[in-house]
């Protein structure tokens, strides 16, 4: 039993070294690493929100950003600018410390998840045993900044706001967690990386076709995403936010850098979010089902890549990881607002019964064949 | 029927009564296992500024006062001090989003004071303008009742699509709203040249658009989950209430000023009353998106049938004198008519100002004269005292009617269906607090 155990990790271990472990030392590759994590975090976050913008625009009849920068593409940055020059104002009546620590409470989970996103062969900063259940934790914790920040603004918009998103992590943990334990199953492992191995060396028992994890698990899939929606507090599951009823949710008193903090946490979790997705489901930097990277060898073509290999890895997953985040932005043009009951009722009623159907398919499944 | 989505029935524990003002007790009386919250008058989705004093159970509405006062005008007070012509001005200003259904309602009672009736070119154009407002008014209550259920998209595509109709206001009017082109006696000018042309081209395009909200909201499983359901309001509570227009034409009470009570000549075209059965907020949505294509109907057979002659009634006494031309900047003066009246007669010359300064005298008498708006029966009770101007004008506005049903409608609902609740209702609060 220990054996088994240990070997399996060592294969894991064995075959997800980082292109960043440069050298023999310690120093450099933390730094380098950081470095890479960091500019994950504060570029693709607004290659997403670029996105939004023209997307939603495109659909609802208007041109979206145009003055800031080439085709508006730095409005986010002209944004983040101006925020940084608005008055920091704290109400009187709040709970300054928790009000002032909420943001970044919110912020961090959603930056330490890029730690373990693997983006291409090799392209990730670690690759932890327990990475599934490191990424899915860390970004339940982002919910605590919510709800501090909501009951520490003294408004009672805000706490509404603070309570439905705690209601609403609660029942949507459950249905992305078990989705996700379906992958796990399937897979035969948490790492991350293990699981892109995993769809690149899975056939159809019987036959020599390969198949990402998304065809026999469609049903998790669907479920994994819209979870991860309501997770994001993301239209149509933006009742925590929910304008037209509660002004900003618990982002009603927040203003400047702080108001800011928490739209990047959002924008960096509809990031961060899709690429688990790509990672659990659509097969990684995996171009198509069965066809290797150009300049990989190992791995089902996965591994060993020449720069070329890397590159273009790199670039499907963020290619990949960009259409679901055009599908979320899709949801929010078609969709009007769910209510509170309704989006309790979709995950007890509906979700969690369907996940744990799916689970049991896939154990089975997996003992069978 | 659809189904109640109710936690409970509407109930009467202990009714406030509210006749001073003094909001505090109504706060203060309030029980303290329940949370009073205030929505407004600055809030994102209170059309306007209509504050809603929320008595919450949890997530459950227990209570709902709606407080209004904060958009007073004192329109209705400031008719007193002006001539009855210059009533149009400001009666256009009340409804901001049906102004042609003022000015036609208050010049309709008006007529009826002198005796006078419009010329039937004006009555017609009257429709045609009237039932485009009512396309561009339902418009604006998809557009903001969509954004209220964070809906973006219907929100742009309403907005788009009234810019349209708003168009061809303007280049009939000159201003997109407020525009008080019908007057007591017809209208401030004819309508333009390609005026025909216009009208057809918006005949054509927005079918279109409406098969656009079809598509997009009809089966959409949100949209339907958010709206069936909530905010019943049955027929004879709706009666009971006063409650006109779409919600009671959605609670299945066929009742329609224009087959009522027909006016500007709507016997003469063909078109359905919709109703539905349902008496939820969906049963609106479906009235006023069917409401929409009717009007096009109409707007096509008096396009049609739009008879020659003048716009103004042929009395020197009532019709303004100046407006007998358009000029460049939409409402103009005739140079032939300056020379006119500078040149060859005096008594022409002291009509002019007599009228301009200071109006005509209107025949003593009181007058209910009643139009179906957007939003129900807009009716205008006027008192004319044989002066210049109005002894008082009183407005039966459909807004201030309609949202006093909005407390039975949203008990035992949730904060989010008070929303989608007064979002059906469609008040806007111009016309709510004159």
């Amino acid at each position: 039993m220990m054996e088994s155990a240990s070997v399996t990790a060592e294969v894991i271990v064995a075959q997800a070294v980082s292109i960043f472990d440069v050298g023999d030392g310690f120093v450099l590759p933390v730094l380098i690493k950081l470095v890479f994590v960091l500019a994950l975090f504060f570029v693709l976050p607004l290659v997403g929100g670029y996105l939004e913008h023209k997307a939603m625009g495109r659909m609802q009849a208007r041109r979206g950003p145009v003055e800031a920068g080439p085709f508006g593409s730095l409005q986010l940055v002209a944004d983040g600018i101006k925020f940084i020059q608005k008055e920091d104002l704290i109400p009187r009546a709040a709970d300054k410390w928790v009000f002032a620590i909420a943001p970044g409470v919110a912020l961090v989970p959603a930056m330490l998840i890029f730690l373990v996103l693997p983006f291409g062969p090799g392209v990730f900063a670690l690759d932890l045993e327990l990475g599934l259940f490191y990424a899915l934790a860390a970004s339940s914790v982002s919910v605590l900044g919510v709800l501090m920040g909501g009951w520490a603004s003294a408004n009672k918009f805000s706490l509404i706001a603070g309570l439905r998103a705690g209601a609403q992590l609660i029942a949507y943990e459950l249905p992305l967690i078990l989705a996700a334990i379906a992958v796990a199953v399937q897979a035969g492992t948490l790492s991350l990386v293990g699981i892109v191995e995993a769809q690149a060396n899975f056939l159809i028992p019987g036959t020599e076709i390969n198949l990402w994890f998304v065809f026999p698990q469609i049903l998790g899939f669907g479920i994994f995403f819209v979870a991860a929606l309501a997770e994001l507090s993301r239209p149509p599951f933006d009742m925590p936010i929910g304008d037209s009823e509660l002004v900003f949710g618990y982002m009603t008193e927040y203003t400047g850098i702080k108001y800011a903090m928490y739209m990047l946490t959002e924008y960096a979790g509809m990031i961060s979010m899709s690429a688990l997705t790509v990672v659990l489901y659509l097969g990684g930097w995996q171009l198509l089902p069965g066809v290797p990277l150009p300049g990989c060898e190992a791995g089902g073509g996965l591994f060993d890549c020449s720069p070329v290999g890397v590159i273009s890895g790199v670039l499907i997953t963020i290619g990949k990881i960009m259409a679901l985040v055009f599908v979320m932005v899709w949801f929010r043009v078609a969709f009007p607002r769910l209510r509170e009951d309704q989006l309790q009722r979709i995950s007890w009623l509906v979700l969690i019964p369907l996940s744990l159907l799916n689970l049991a398919v896939i154990t089975v499944a997996k003992v069978v064949f | 029927m659809s189904r109640d989505t109710r936690v409970d029935a509407p109930d009467d524990p202990d009714e406030i009564f509210v006749d001073g003002a003094d909001w505090e007790q109504v706060i203060d009386a309030v029980t303290d296992e329940t949370l009073t919250v205030n929505m407004g008058p600055q809030h994102p989705s209170t059309h306007g500024v209509l504050r809603l004093v929320l008595e919450l159970d949890g997530e459950v509405v227990r209570r709902l006062n709606s407080v209004i006062g904060y958009l007073h005008t004192g329109i209705e007070k400031s008719t007193e001090y002006r001539t009855w012509v210059q009533g149009t001005t400001f009666v256009t200003r009340m409804d901001y989003l049906s102004p042609f259904f003022n000015e036609t309602a208050y010049s309709l009672g008006v007529e009826r004071l002198l005796g006078i009736e419009a010329p039937e070119r004006a009555q017609a154009v009257r429709v045609i303008l009237m039932e485009l407002n009512r396309i561009a008014s339902h418009f604006v209550w998809l557009a903001t009742g969509g954004m209220e259920l964070g809906s973006t998209t219907v929100m742009t595509y309403g907005f788009r699509d009234r810019e349209h109709i708003l168009d061809l206001f303007e280049s009939q009017s000159g201003v997109r709203m407020n525009h008080a082109y019908i007057r007591p006696g017809g209208l401030a000018a004819d309508v333009t040249d390609d005026f025909e042309e216009r009208v057809r081209a918006l005949i054509k395009l927005l079918p279109e658009r409406f098969a656009h909200y079809e598509e997009l909201l009809l089966r959409n499983p949100i949209w339907n989950d958010r709206l069936r359901g909530v905010g019943v309001l049955n027929q004879e509570r709706a009666m009971a209430l006063g409650v006109t227009g779409p919600l009671a034409r959605a609670a299945g009470l066929p009742w329609d000023l224009r087959r009522a009570q027909p006016y500007c000549g709507y016997e003469q075209y063909d078109f359905d009353v919709v109703t539905e059965d349902a008496s939820d907020s969906f049963a609106r949505f479906l009235v006023r998106l069917e409401e929409m294509r009717q009007s096009l109907r109409i707007v096509e057979q008096a396009l049609d049938t739009l008879p020659g002659g003048p716009v103004m009634v042929d009395d020197k006494r009532i019709a303004w004198p100046s407006q007998q031309e358009l000029g460049p900047d939409g409402i103009g003066n005739s140079p032939e008519y300056i020379r006119h009246i500078m040149g060859e007669s005096m008594e022409s010359l002291i009509n002019h100002f007599k009228i301009v300064t200071q109006g005509y005298p209107v025949p003593a008498g009181q007058v209910y004269s009643a139009v179906e708006s957007p939003r129900g029966e807009l009716g205008y009770a006027m008192t004319s005292i044989g002066t210049n101007k109005p002894y008082r004008v009183h407005v039966r506005d459909p807004s201030f009617v309609n949202l006093q049903a909005a407390d039975e409608m949203s008990r035992g609902h949730q904060v989010a269906d008070v929303i989608a609740i007064v979002a059906s209702i469609d008040p806007v609060m111009g016309g709510v607090d004159r």
